[in-house]
């Protein structure tokens, strides 16, 4: 099957290291669990705090399926107030 | 009710004005503004960065949230962008009701949801020079420890997704 583009916004920490958007490719079908695991193999053994993932402005959950169309934000542990 | 992120000072008169209604008995007003330690760091200034369009629906969806339970539209919320240097306010909340009790009891609820949900992010300055990411339990959030723990870590400051997905 043909791979899926996704594209990713990423922020603070993440934006730090892989810039503030990314490409990734993805099965049809995959979910945000999978998206965390291929963005991890990208930052080269450095560590990063654990995000979740936003999807259309809202938190998902790792098993949420994800979408070329859809808005999709990693967030790392925020910090407003 | 009215929320926004702001790239300039905030000023609480203003906010405390814009909540004002003759049927409240109590107007409450919420400053958080930029300490000069964390963890034992001398700090010179935060960097606050968003996801503007999630931070902001985000911090309309809270603030009605507070209406619904506390009873009051008085709400008003800014939170500031851009580099902020110490004593300067970075959050503003202010809320007027016809009673006391809820109107500190909505202030409590919006900074707490606030501080878990909203899509902002601060990088501290330190007097020596170096400048860190730090999430809302008061701690550094990288660069440190064994490569490859990144995605074992407990999540810090992950929102409660059953509750607001």
């Amino acid at each position: 099957m043909t791979p899926l583009t996704h594209r990713v916004l990423l922020f603070a920490s993440w934006s730090d290291a892989l810039g503030p958007q990314v490409d990734v490719e993805l099965p049809a079908g995959a979910r945000v669990a999978d998206l965390l695991t291929a963005l991890t193999a990208r930052t080269g053994g450095k560590l990063l705090p654990r995000p979740v993932v936003a999807v259309n402005q809202r938190y998902a959950r790792p098993d949420t399926v994800l979408s070329p169309a859809d808005e999709i934000a990693i967030i790392p542990p925020v910090a407003g107030g | 009710m009215r929320t926004a992120l702001v790239d300039h000072p905030l000023d609480p008169t203003g906010l405390l004005a814009e909540v004002a209604d003759v049927g409240s008995g109590a107007s409450t007003v919420f400053v958080g503004t930029v300490r000069r330690t964390n963890q034992g760091r001398a700090v010179t200034g935060i960097d606050y960065s968003a996801y503007a369009p999630m931070a902001e629906r985000e911090l309309a969806l809270i603030a009605q949230e507070a209406a619904e339970q506390f009873g009051t539209a008085h709400i008003v919320i800014e939170h500031r962008l851009g580099t902020l240097v110490l004593g300067e306010a970075s959050i503003i909340i202010a809320v007027s009701h016809e009673r006391r009790a809820a109107a500190m009891d909505a202030q409590r609820y919006l900074i707490e949801e606030i501080k878990t949900r909203v899509p902002v992010w601060k990088r501290e300055h330190y007097a020596d020079g170096e400048r860190a990411w730090v999430d809302n339990l008061g701690g550094a959030t990288g660069a440190t420890g064994a490569p490859g723990a990144a995605t074992d870590a407990a999540p810090s400051s992950a929102p409660d997704l059953a509750e607001v997905s």
